[in-house]
């Protein structure tokens, strides 16, 4: 791999290394409030800006729902704005999620995943991101500190790139990778922001020569061709991720994918999962394939828009597949990340047999035993045996 | 400071005809106003409501000058990060060319009473607290009026709504009005008024001291609506008058913390006299509903006292 810039080796936690990417790319406003774990985050970025250091204004609202709310009515201004929750936060934003999206407008987003309430509970799980799944965001999800600050410089890209025009949101574990002080390579300011480049607007409301009027009534005459014009962005963003990826390997050295595979090529069984278990998972997977398993892995990295084509082919001619989601989806039939799965592969000539383990709700651990439970049971659906197609994992049933 | 009638007049019409509100609507003639007195350059944002939907049916919009509505409650917050986005710009020097040459730019949230007593308190508090420059407009027309003439906050005593309604065992609303202009007053902000569209001059004059207050500003307007209300179409600024003659809504604002009262009616008009010409209250008139017309009466001269108060205490 080339590496065409200097890149510093240094140690941070999930939190400070998505600030320093969002201060890199040089917003011009923040705007967040509160929440565990998200709060390292902006008070690092709090210091960028109390330092000199980011020029950005922030706007220290009361509540999550007005920080997306100032989000809109700032990125609608012409202006690159970034915002940063978690959990029961981006639940209230929820609304105004929606209409970041419908507006078109590139504001990005760390999602510092955590369980959403009740009972109450601060710690990891995806049900916060799950759950905003339609809304028409970006979603990004990471498997360490690494991944979250090169996702978070690279969302600007993709987001605010013409072709594309959406929000984006870096997902990383809550704790797991928020507050981990981690070792990653960090560009220095300046390459950075070449590499994310000045930010353009399709529209703004602050040109009295050119005034717009967004956000309309909009009825059954035009809603649903509005709808479809946002449809239509969406199978746009691989091409242009694609690009952004390429760019930022020739750059970095560091090659992302809509998934990563792990040991993939010649796997037989195959265990999908997405953020930080992906780490634990993989170590497992050594130890099966030091057995003669053959087993791989795919870290599903970008989870919105869902990669489908690209996982058809990368998944099919298995023998067994079982997809790990770390949220659940309440009286519907399996976890977000498997329902979407199996969707995808549906119909494929070849389709192996799909299992699903609900895991880590509300930041239980996952385990090394557990990923080597999965193992098993694709081991045994392989050779014929009756395993269930819902299962959980990690869990007093 | 104000703008003469003359002057006015030569202004362009920013909000234009063709809107689809209410024959005999107030709210259009308030928008018509204070636009009048901004001018182009302005950003105005609206809460869901009546004006704001009857403003922007896509693929028409009413507005010359840049609109933005997102949702109901949140006017006061997408309108501070417009505001934060133009400084922003401003210190970076990218603001496109026409705002970098405005003398001054404007920003506007209005919401109704729904949007802005209710809903949207939370985000208005918020942004008034935070300091930005914007002017925060409530168009208070007393109810939920855009779904239906629901109960608000803001509803007077007495009044029938869908929600309240006046019946054989209740009789409309129970609860005296949120005093909403008072809670503005304690955020400390530069300037506080209250205004109505009859008192065109006064609106005008209150608009401007608004933008060029150089922080947050709040103007509670009174929008008497035809349809909720339950009066003649042409009989809308006529009921604003009277509500100002019979001290229902005093003409009033706060500047930096000092009251004055616009004008005091030399003789007070009965709020029945006010009343008695609104449907709404139709059931307030019948026997043995007198104590309500006199609960009525008393809140009416309790506040006006209060107020009176507050100037002698804030001017001595």
């Amino acid at each position: 791999m080339t590496r065409t810039v200097n890149q510093e080796l240094t140690a941070l936690s999930g939190n400070e290394a998505v600030a320093y990417a969002f201060k890199q790319a040089r917003p011009h406003v923040a705007s967040a409030f509160p929440i565990t774990p998200q709060t390292e985050m902006m008070h690092k970025f709090a210091d960028f800006v109390a330092n000199g250091e980011s020029s950005a204004e922030m706007i220290l609202v009361e509540s999550e729902h007005s920080a997306m709310s100032a989000a809109v009515g700032s990125a609608a201004s012409g202006a690159r704005t970034i915002t940063a929750t978690s959990s029961a936060g981006f639940a209230l934003m929820w609304e105004i999620v929606y209409i970041a999206a419908s507006l078109r407008l590139p504001i990005q987003m760390a999602l510092v995943n955590r369980a959403l309430s009740g009972n109450i509970n601060i710690h990891c799980d995806h049900s916060d991101s799950m759950g905003g799944r339609d809304a028409g965001w970006i979603h990004h999800f990471c498997e360490n500190a690494q991944e979250a600050y090169d996702a978070g410089l690279i969302n600007f890209r993709i987001g605010e790139h013409m072709d594309v025009r959406l929000p984006a949101m870096v997902n990383y574990d809550g704790f797991i990778i928020s507050h981990k002080e981690d070792a990653l390579y960090m560009l220095d300011d300046e390459a950075a922001y070449d590499f994310v480049g000045p930010y353009k607007h399709k529209y703004t409301l602050l040109d009295p020569a050119n005034p717009v009027t967004v956000g309309p009534l909009d009825l059954t005459d035009y809603y649903f061709e509005h709808k479809y014009s946002q449809l239509e962005a969406y199978p746009r963003v691989f091409d242009v991720a694609q690009e952004v990826f390429d760019e930022y390997a020739d750059l970095t050295g560091r090659r992302y994918g809509f998934y990563e595979e792990y040991k993939l090529d010649d796997a037989d069984l195959v265990m999908v999962i997405l953020g930080s278990s992906a780490g634990t998972a993989k170590d497992v997977v050594d130890e099966y394939r030091e057995k003669g398993v053959k087993i791989g892995l795919l870290k599903l990295r970008m989870f919105r828009p869902f990669p489908a084509d690209q996982l058809k082919s990368v998944l099919s001619g298995r023998q067994a597949i079982a997809v790990l989601d770390r949220s659940a989806s309440f009286g519907g039939w399996g976890g977000p990340v498997f329902t979407e799965i199996r969707s995808a592969l549906y119909g494929t000539a070849d389709q192996a047999p799909l299992h699903n383990w609900i895991y880590g709700l509300g930041g239980r651990d996952f385990e090394l035993g557990h990923a080597a439970e999965v193992i098993d049971a694709l081991q045994k659906i392989a050779s014929g045996g009756e395993v269930p197609t819902l299962n959980l994992l990690g869990c007093r049933a | 400071m104000a703008l003469s009638l003359k002057e006015m007049v030569k202004h362009e019409d920013l909000l234009t005809g063709g809107h689809r509100a209410c024959a005999g609507c107030t709210g259009a003639n308030i928008l018509r106003q204070i636009m009048l007195t901004a001018g182009p350059n302005t950003v105005m944002g609206g809460a869901t409501g009546c004006m704001e939907v009857v403003t922007t049916i896509y693929p028409y919009t009413a507005w010359k000058n840049s609109f933005i509505h997102s949702a109901f409650e949140n006017v006061a917050a997408t309108i501070s990060g417009a505001e934060t986005a133009y400084r922003s710009l401003q210190k970076h020097g990218e603001l496109p060319q026409a705002a970098a040459d405005a003398e001054r730019m404007n920003f506007i949230a209005f919401g109704g009473d729904g949007g802005t007593y209710d809903i949207g308190i939370q985000a208005l508090s918020g942004a008034m607290e935070r300091g930005h420059r914007m002017v925060y407009v409530c168009y208070d027309n007393g109810a939920y009026m855009n779904t239906g003439i629901q109960r608000s906050s803001a509803t007077p005593f007495g009044a029938h709504t869908s929600t309240a309604p006046a019946g054989s065992v209740k009789q409309g609303k129970e609860q005296d009005r949120k005093d909403l202009t008072e809670i503005l007053v304690a955020h400390n902000i530069p300037y506080v008024a209250q205004t109505t569209p009859f008192h065109w001059k006064d609106l005008a004059t209150k608009v401007e001291k608004a933008l060029s207050c150089g922080g947050p500003a709040f103007l509670n307007i009174l929008m008497p609506c035809t349809v909720g209300w339950g009066f003649p179409m042409e009989r809308g600024m006529q009921i604003a008058k009277e509500a100002v003659e019979t001290n229902f809504w005093p003409l009033f604002e706060v500047e930096d913390g000092v009251y004055k009262i616009n004008k005091k009616p030399k003789e007070r008009k009965p709020i029945a006299d006010w009343m008695k010409e609104q449907a709404r209250f139709r059931h307030v008139f019948k026997p043995g509903n007198e104590s309500m017309l006199e609960h009525a009466q008393q809140w009416v001269d309790q506040q006006w006292d209060l107020l009176l108060k507050r100037e002698t205490m804030t001017n001595m």
